[in-house]
């Protein structure tokens, strides 16, 4: 091994060849060597054993890498180390040099014993994962490549770089790669707030706080996105920031809640609210929580039977208490059993076999899906169809959706469960939350044409940096 | 099946057949099943619960077994006094303490879900749709575009701020369209997937239990 690179590349160039020449030579010498070993062998074995080394036949190592660099890797929780280095003037294919190994020590002349990255050739950067915060460390990154001579032992021949150091490691308070993600919370959540204003009063002027946002967006970040951003408010300004009502489409689904209810009631049937095989810490869920407690409500008022069957107690509990809250509201606490909402089993399987039983026995008129749901969901959407209950169901499941929406009067797609609970009980904060969503949909969706108008401009005139945008919307 | 027990293969085969029952109609042999069924699964996740929550999770984490080298978690004690909370339930006096545990359980699932779901469901997901359009091969660039056009359409559908007319009106029409023809293929990989369980459990019936049962009796 070599601790200093002294050839310059025209040295290189003759060593190479030298090695090549001496290579082909031994080459030769080995072969002839094996064809006499295999006439005579004892004989043969004696005289390779006898057989001088050829000085000339030792390659030389690969030129080192250079201009090493070692820093604290921006934007992570700390305990990790980027090395960057330039390639070796020898990477030029595999067999010159291997690759690269990253050698880490706590002093400057060693030992370098720690190997903490190796790298492909072709490779400029390694990350040392394995630092503790506040140690000094210094690196070395070596060129290396295996040698195999004529009885198939393997050498590894490196050459080191200069050392860099000292670097240490600490955990960054903020990601600044998240930076354009706070400013699009930013503009939602005042969004949001502006909205909850309006779907209070009637009016709002919280709007100067988004356009505000946008020019600090473009002041810390990037006016790229603030451009995008204006375009978003050009382009739904009318719609979204003007009128004293909030408005919302119509989602079928949901209208037609009320109607199942009413339904029940008309048939003097039960109605199922099943909240899925989730828990809890499921999105979905909560989701589905929100929903029951108008459906709840809903019911009290009509004074219709709500059965909710779960697979989970913490479900359990939070169903509960959704609905006392919720026939509160309606006026008719006295109404609620706590055994309206009953535990089954956690087991998947056995939850779709008890509530199929349920289904056919106590024949509801009207079943909600509202809640994630796996391989139990067409099992249970067919009988409640076989049964004749009128069935909505909910899920953001993209392999269950499919079920529902064949075996369901109704099904609300994905967001439109989220959005259900909004939609049913008109409660400012959630109107306003729904409605500041659209805002941040529109400038994903601004973003996502004018990046792929770029993208095709950059392609048909040939412009190298046609993924310019893709860049503010990577998060690793 | 190859190490169960003759019995065991015997019920399994009994149960299942029971289970099928219910493509007829519901019928007391169904009954029968579906309650050792609900039964033995609750009872099995009641003791799978005790012992890699209660046990194995807070006991060995809060006193790790000598010799294992392992510091005491004093975090896991967090997690019990919320789960002691939860059964103030039980206590009509202070039964609201339970919501405490609720509460805490809601809120920390959004605020972690909420970064996650940011990244990786709107981030992620613009970046990766702003692909290279025109690919190598025909098809290739038709699939390009499909994807583009499939995910600003998709996107448009799912507007709830504007009403569905006009020109917007037509592109949540065409993103609906992208979600069905999505669905309906899905619908029908999952229907062969589930074919193959059905095969698995009538081989099932018709080698193991078939023999078996031959054996038995």
């Amino acid at each position: 091994m070599t601790l200093t690179r002294t050839a310059n590349s025209d040295d290189r160039m003759q060593r190479r060849q030298r090695y090549k020449n001496a290579h082909t030579r031994s080459s030769s010498i080995a072969l002839a060597l094996t064809l006499l070993c295999g006439l005579m062998s004892p004989v043969g074995a004696l005289a390779q054993d006898e057989q001088p080394v050829d000085s000339a036949a030792i390659a030389p190592p690969p030129a080192p890498a250079v201009n090493v660099h070692a820093e604290d890797t921006p934007n992570d929780k700390g305990k990790s180390a980027t090395i960057t280095w330039e390639l070796s003037p020898d990477d030029t294919s595999r067999g010159i040099i291997d690759g690269y190994v990253v050698l880490r020590s706590e002093s400057p002349s060693g030992p370098f014993v720690d190997t903490v990255g190796k790298a492909t050739i072709g490779k400029t950067e390694s990350l040392d994962n394995g630092a503790i915060d506040g140690v000094e460390y210094f690196y070395r990154v070596d060129a290396y490549r295996f040698e195999i001579d004529a009885d198939g032992n393997q050498t590894f021949v490196a050459s080191p770089s200069v050392v860099w150091g000292p670097t240490t490691t600490k955990a960054q308070w903020f990601n600044k790669k998240l930076g354009v993600m706070l400013f699009i919370f930013l503009i939602v959540a005042f969004s949001i707030l502006q909205f909850i204003t309006q779907a209070k009063t009637g009016k709002s002027n919280l709007w100067m706080a988004n356009i505000l946002f946008i020019i600090l967006l473009g002041f810390f970040y990037s006016w790229v996105m603030a451009i995008i951003a204006a375009i978003t408010m050009v382009l739904f300004l009318k719609d979204f920031y003007s009128g004293s009502e909030i408005f919302l489409r119509k989602i079928a689904g949901i209208e037609a809640v009320e109607e199942a209810i009413g339904r029940a009631t008309e048939m003097g049937k039960k109605i199922f609210f099943i909240p899925g095989i989730q828990d809890m810490n499921d999105v979905q869920t909560i989701a589905g929580m929100a929903i029951l407690g108008r459906v709840a409500q809903v019911a009290a008022e009509y004074e219709t039977w709500l059965e909710v069957p779960v697979s989970k107690s913490m479900v359990m509990v939070t169903a509960q208490e959704t609905m006392k809250d919720a026939y509160s509201r309606a006026g008719r606490p006295d109404m609620f059993q706590e055994a309206q909402v009953h535990f089954v089993t956690e087991d998947q399987f056995g939850y779709a076999a008890a509530l199929d039983g349920m289904f056919v026995r106590e024949k509801p008129a009207t079943i909600f899906f509202m809640g994630a749901f796996f391989a139990e969901s067409l099992i249970l959407a067919e009988t409640g169809n076989e049964v004749g209950a009128i069935q909505i169901a909910g899920t953001a499941m993209p392999s269950q959706l499919p079920f529902f929406v064949a075996a369901c009067d109704y099904t609300l797609l994905g967001e439109e469960l989220f959005a259900a609970s909004a939609y049913l009980s008109r409660e400012p904060r959630q109107l306003g939350s729904l409605k500041g969503q659209d805002v941040g949909k529109a400038l994903f969706l601004v973003a996502m044409v004018l990046g792929l108008i770029v993208v095709l401009l950059g392609e048909v005139v040939d412009l190298p940096s046609w993924l310019y945008l893709q860049q503010y919307f990577k998060v690793d | 099946m190859a190490d169960a027990s003759p019995i065991g293969i015997f019920i399994a085969g009994v149960l299942t057949l029971g289970i099928f029952s219910f493509l007829y109609k519901d019928n007391p042999v169904y009954k029968v099943c579906e309650a050792i069924f609900i039964g033995v699964s609750a009872a099995y996740w009641a003791v799978e619960y005790f012992y890699s929550a209660l046990y194995k999770k807070f006991w060995l984490g809060v006193i790790p077994p000598e010799g294992s080298g392992a510091d005491p978690d004093m975090w896991l004690w967090g997690g019990a006094i919320l789960g002691v909370l939860m059964l103030c339930r039980m206590i009509p006096k202070i039964n609201w303490l339970s919501r405490w545990p609720l509460a805490f359980i809601v809120g920390a699932t959004a605020g972690l879900y909420m970064m996650t779901f940011f990244v990786s469901n709107a981030m992620n997901q613009i970046a990766s749709t702003m692909q290279p359009l025109i690919q190598d091969t025909f098809l290739a660039t038709l699939g390009s575009f499909t994807v583009a056009i499939g995910t600003v359409t998709g996107l448009i559908y799912f507007f709830f701020s504007k009403e569905h007319k006009g020109i917007f009106g037509g592109a949540a029409k065409v993103g609906i369209w992208f979600l069905m023809v999505t669905f309906g293929a899905s619908f029908g990989y999952t229907v062969m997937s589930r074919m193959s369980l059905l095969i698995g459990r009538l081989d099932f019936l018709f080698s193991s239990w078939a023999t078996n049962f031959g054996q038995m009796f």
